[in-house]
C-alpha cells in the first residue's frame, strides 16, 4: 500500500475522506435532516403565525428569510466540530489528516449542509409567505447562493473554536453575530433589492462585497486553523 | 533507513501549574523507549507532544530520519494507542480502517484491513459497527488502526488496557516485532507490560 | 512617574479648556470658540467623546496585536496585555456609546439613530461582549489564550467591511459625515476653528497617554496576581 504520489492528490484524498466521513455519518442518523429541516419548518410557521395574514413590507420579509438561515445554521453548523470533540474523535482525526484537509473537509460538509438548508427555507418561505415577491431571480438566487457560502465560511471556523472551548451551543450565536453582520446587513440589502426588482449593474456593489467577504473569511479561517486544532 | 527521537529540555504547564520541565532524551531505532511516572505524572501530555498535538511551554521534540520526508510529516511516521484516542463508533471496523488509510492519504486496500484485523483477532467482526464492540475489542481496534500505515514510530499510552489474555499475547508479539523494525515507545505505570526498554524518562523527578 | 505627572497636567489643561472658554458667535480672540449653529454648548462633547471613540478602537487594535504575538511565541505575558487592552477597550467603548447616546437624545431627539457610526460602535461592543464571553468559558489558560487571540484576529479582519456597507445602507447624521448630502442630518458644515483643534489634538494626546498609563497599570496588577496564584 503506497500513498499517492503527488501531495495534491494525496492532500484531496484525506479532504475527501474527512467530508465523506460526516456526511456517511449523516446518512445514518439523518440528525441534520430531521431536526434542521424541523427548525425550519418550526420558525417559519412562528413567523406566519406572528404575522397573522397581515401584509408585511418586502424589507421586513427580506430581513425575516435571513434571521431564519441564520438561527438554522447556529443550531447545525456547529455540530461537524462539537461531535468530535464530545465523542474524544479530534485526536484521532488529528494524528491522521492536515489540519487543512481537516478545516476544507468540514467546511465542505457545512457548505453542503448550508445549501440544502437554505434551498428549503427559500421554498418553504416562497410558498408559504405572501408577501414575498421576488421581481429579480437571477440576483436573488445570487445572492443566496453567496449569503449560504458566506454563512458556512463564518460558521466553520466559529464552530472550531466553541469545540475547542466546551461550551456547547450557548456561546455560538454570540460569537458568530459580530463576525456575521457584515454578510447580514449586505444579504438582507440585497434580498431587499431583488425584491423590489433590480438589475445586476445595480447590486454589483454588494457582489463585490459578498465575494471578498467570503475569500477573506476562508484565507483567514485557513490559516488560524491549526492554532485552533493543535492543543 | 535509521530514524531518532530527540527531545531537549521539554517543559510543559497548564494554567501555570508545571507537570513537568527538563526532560531530554533521544532513543534511536530500533530501540525501546520507557516513559514512566505515577498517575499525573504527565507520561500522556509527553505522548502528545511526541505525536505532535500538542506544542509544549518550552523545549522541542524531533523526530530525525534519514530517509525521504513524508509529505504528511510526522503523522506519517507516528501509530498511536491511548485511551483518549476515540474510534469512530457509527462505522464498523472495516469502514474505520478504511477511513483511516483515506484520511492519510493512501489508496485503501481491504485485503490491509483484513490482514490487519486478522492480526488483532478481529476479522469475524469486521462488519459489525464498532458501537457494539467490548472495550477490550475496541482496544484491539485500536492498535490494527495504529498500524494501517506501518509507522516507523509506535507510540503505545498504557498497552494492556481493557485486554483479555489473548488480546495481551497479539499486543507482546506486536511490540515484539515493532522493536526490531523501528521504535517503540511505551508510556505504561506497570513494567510488566514491557520486555526491556533501552531509555527510560522517569516523570516523577521531573516537575 | 512623570508619564503620569505630564499626563495629569495635560488632562487638567484639556478639561479646563475644553469646558470653560465660552463660545461666541464672533470669536474675538483665541480664548473663545466660535459658534456652530445646530451644536451651540453641545459642540464641547466632541473633545472628549471622539478620543474615547479613538481609544475603544485603538485598544481593540491592540489587543489584536498582543493576540498574534501569543500565537507566534506562546508569552502568557502577551495574553495578559491583550486582554488587559481589551479590557480597557470594553471600558472605553462603553464610555463613547454613553457620552454619544446623551448627546444623540439633545442634538438629535433620541438615544439611538443606528447611525453608521452608532451602528459600528455597536459592532464593537458586540465583539469585545463575544471575547471576554469566549474568555470566561475556557478554564485552561494557554487554551484561553490561543482561542481568544483567534477569535479577536478573526474579529479585525470582517470589521473593515462596515466601510463599505454603511454608505450602501444607512445615512450618516454625525457632524462632517459624508452620507449627508442634502443636510438630512441637524448639522450641515463642521469644521473646527484652529483654537478647537488644537484642544481637540491634546486631548487626543492627552487620551492616548491615558491609555498607555492604565494600560502598564493594569499588566502590572495582573502580572503580580499571577505571581501570587502561581506561588500560593
Amino acid at each position: 500500500m503506497q500513498p499517492d504520489e503527488r501531495y495534491g492528490r494525496r492532500w484531496l484524498r484525506a479532504t475527501s475522506a474527512v467530508f465523506l466521513k460526516d456526511w456517511h455519518a449523516e446518512l445514518r442518523t439523518r440528525y441534520a435532516i430531521n431536526a434542521l429541516g424541523m427548525f425550519v419548518v418550526t420558525t417559519i410557521s412562528i413567523i406566519l403565525f406572528s404575522l397573522g395574514g397581515e401584509p408585511a413590507s418586502p424589507e421586513v420579509l427580506a430581513g425575516m428569510l435571513w434571521v431564519v438561515l441564520f438561527f438554522a445554521a447556529m443550531s447545525g453548523m456547529s455540530r461537524t466540530f462539537v461531535m468530535e470533540e464530545e465523542r474524544g474523535t479530534a485526536m484521532t482525526l488529528q494524528l491522521q489528516a492536515p489540519a487543512s484537509a481537516v478545516y476544507f473537509g468540514k467546511l465542505l460538509f457545512n457548505l453542503v449542509l448550508g445549501a440544502g438548508l437554505t434551498l428549503l427555507t427559500v421554498v418553504l418561505y416562497a410558498v408559504l409567505i405572501e408577501g414575498f415577491v421576488i421581481r429579480s431571480y437571477g440576483v436573488f438566487i445570487g445572492v443566496v447562493t453567496l449569503g449560504s457560502i458566506g454563512l458556512a465560511a463564518a460558521s466553520t471556523i466559529i464552530a472550531a473554536i466553541i469545540a475547542r472551548a466546551n461550551t456547547k451551543g450557548t456561546l455560538y450565536p454570540v460569537l458568530s453575530f459580530p463576525i456575521l453582520l457584515p454578510l447580514l446587513m449586505t444579504v438582507i440589502n440585497a434580498t431587499r433589492l431583488a425584491s423590489e426588482g433590480t438589475s445586476w449593474a445595480d447590486a454589483g456593489g454588494e457582489f463585490q462585497i459578498l465575494i471578498s467577504y467570503i475569500v477573506v473569511v476562508v484565507t483567514t479561517s485557513y490559516l488560524l486553523f491549526e492554532y485552533i486544532w493543535k492543543d | 533507513m535509521a530514524i531518532r527521537i530527540h527531545a531537549e529540555g521539554l517543559r510543559q504547564v497548564f494554567s501555570r501549574r508545571t507537570i513537568f520541565s527538563g526532560i531530554s532524551f533521544s532513543v534511536s531505532g530500533a530501540g525501546v523507549l520507557l516513559i514512566a511516572g505515577r498517575n499525573g505524572s504527565g507520561k500522556s501530555t509527553l505522548v502528545k507532544i511526541l505525536c505532535g498535538v500538542l506544542t509544549p511551554t518550552a523545549g522541542w521534540a524531533r523526530i530525525e530520519s534519514d530517509g525521504a520526508q513524508d509529505q504528511f510529516g510526522r503523522k506519517a511516521m507516528i501509530g498511536l494507542v491511548a485511551p483518549y484516542l476515540q474510534l469512530y463508533e457509527e462505522f464498523s471496523a472495516m469502514e474505520n480502517l478504511r477511513m483511516s488509510m483515506n484520511l492519510r492519504g493512501y489508496r485503501p486496500s481491504d485485503d490491509v484491513s483484513r490482514g490487519l484485523l486478522d492480526r488483532v483477532a478481529l476479522d469475524a467482526q469486521r462488519q459489525d459497527p464498532v458501537r457494539g464492540f467490548s472495550s477490550g475489542m475496541k482496544q484491539r481496534l485500536k492498535y490494527a488502526m495504529a498500524l494501517v500505515h506501518r509507522p516507523s514510530i509506535l507510540v503505545l499510552d498504557e498497552p494492556m488496557s481493557n485486554l483479555d489474555a489473548d488480546g495481551t499475547a497479539i499486543v507482546r508479539s506486536i511490540m515484539h516485532e515493532q522493536r526490531t523494525a523501528g521504535i517503540l515507545v511505551v508510556a505504561t505505570n506497570d513494567l510488566t507490560d514491557i520486555d526491556g526498554w533501552d531509555t527510560e524518562v522517569n516523570l516523577n523527578a521531573a516537575r | 512617574m512623570i508619564l503620569k505627572g505630564a499626563l495629569g497636567v495635560l488632562l487638567t489643561l484639556v478639561i479646563i479648556a475644553a469646558f470653560a472658554l465660552p463660545i461666541t458667535p464672533q470669536p474675538q480672540s483665541w480664548l473663545e470658540f466660535p459658534l456652530i449653529p445646530g451644536l451651540e454648548e453641545k459642540a464641547r462633547i466632541i473633545f472628549f467623546h471622539v478620543p474615547t471613540a479613538w481609544l475603544s478602537v485603538m485598544a481593540f487594535l491592540t489587543s489584536m496585536v498582543f493576540g498574534i504575538r501569543y500565537l507566534r511565541k506562546r508569552d502568557m505575558l502577551d495574553d495578559i496585555r491583550s486582554s488587559s487592552a481589551a479590557g480597557l477597550g470594553l471600558l472605553f467603548c462603553i464610555l463613547a456609546t454613553a457620552t454619544g447616546a446623551v448627546w444623540a437624545k439633545f442634538n438629535w431627539g433620541s438615544f439611538w439613530n443606528w447611525d453608521p457610526r452608532e451602528t459600528s460602535i455597536f459592532v464593537l461592543l458586540l465583539i469585545y461582549g463575544a471575547y471576554f464571553s469566549l474568555r470566561s468559558a475556557i478554564e485552561v489558560e494557554e487554551k484561553r489564550a490561543t482561542l481568544s487571540s483567534v477569535y479577536s484576529i478573526i474579529a479585525a479582519v470582517t470589521v473593515p467591511f462596515f466601510v463599505f456597507i454603511m454608505p450602501r445602507i444607512m445615512t450618516g447624521l454625525h457632524p462632517g459625515a459624508k452620507g449627508d448630502p442634502d443636510g438630512a442630518g441637524p448639522v450641515i458644515e463642521f469644521k473646527m476653528s484652529p483654537n478647537m483643534r488644537v484642544v481637540f489634538f491634546a486631548s487626543l494626546i492627552a487620551f492616548t497617554l491615558l491609555f498607555v498609563w492604565m494600560f502598564t497599570l493594569r499588566v502590572r496588577a495582573a502580572r503580580l496576581e499571577s505571581h501570587l496564584q502561581a506561588k500560593g
